[in-house]
């Protein structure tokens, strides 16, 4: 990885631009276009680009597949919570508009929280697609050697 | 209207670029002078297409946004030729010299 000094340069300063980018799309996403999958994508995207670069390894050590497993569960956990939240407060399932005083603060509140676990999860999904795939080369090659 | 007469100028630059850069990439004999073809029109032909949006906008914040994405286009596009490139250089692909 010595000769790819450009490469490492250029990433390490657009990294947190991406991790920037993805948090604008999550929480913009009511207002323009994107969302919680669309944000879930970049943030993963960022991270893949710096295990690209820096190696697998190195990118474990940023996000622990163990961390992973507990994000892709909690995003899911957000999701339905909501929505049970929604029903212990006298609405449907997934009624925003009771969650709050107002209907309209309701209905932001919703779309927020279902749109963070949407997001969180599929970031966490992709990643931990992306390091089995990674992985799974490697152990082959342990075999062999 | 000099302004309109200005962006129309720069699109139409900027999509005679792009248009060059195909005919490279598709005529050019080897990897190297088609990641050249496609890498350097590239990063103009965006610019050209960036800055004829901007002037037909105006001062405003999608104008903005448009200079930001002219940025990460400045920065990426270079980048990912140079590493194309490299890699297909250390992976042991010879150019084709001499004809």
């Amino acid at each position: 990885m010595k000769h790819n000094l450009i490469l490492r340069v250029v990433s390490k300063f657009l990294i947190p631009l991406i991790f920037l980018f993805a948090l604008y799309v999550q929480f913009h996403g009511d207002f323009g276009p994107g969302g919680g999958f669309q944000a879930g994508v970049i943030f993963s995207a960022a991270i893949i680009l710096y295990a690209l670069v820096f190696g697998v390894d190195s990118a474990k050590q940023v996000i622990p597949p163990s961390i992973l497993l507990f994000l892709a569960s909690l995003g899911v956990l957000i999701y339905a919570g909501t929505g049970v939240a929604s029903l212990m407060m006298g609405g449907n399932y997934l009624e925003y508009g009771v969650l709050a005083s107002t209907q309209l603060a309701g209905q932001h509140i919703g779309i927020l929280l279902i749109e963070l676990g949407v997001g969180i999860t599929v970031m966490a999904v992709m990643l931990i697609m992306f390091f089995a795939f990674a992985e799974r080369g490697r152990q082959q090659e342990d075999k062999k050697s | 209207m000099l302004v309109d007469i200005l962006s129309w100028v720069c699109l139409m630059l900027g999509s005679l670029l792009g248009i060059i850069g195909g005919i490279g990439l598709h005529r050019f004999p080897d990897f190297y002078t088609r990641l050249h073809a496609a890498g350097t029109t590239d990063t103009l032909c965006a610019a050209l297409f960036l800055l004829g949006l901007g002037l037909q906008i105006g001062v405003a914040l999608a104008s903005l946004k448009l200079l930001l994405i002219f940025l990460f286009i400045y920065l990426t596009s270079p980048t990912a030729s140079h590493s194309l490139a490299n890699a297909a250089m250390i992976g042991g692909l010879k150019p084709v010299l001499g004809k």
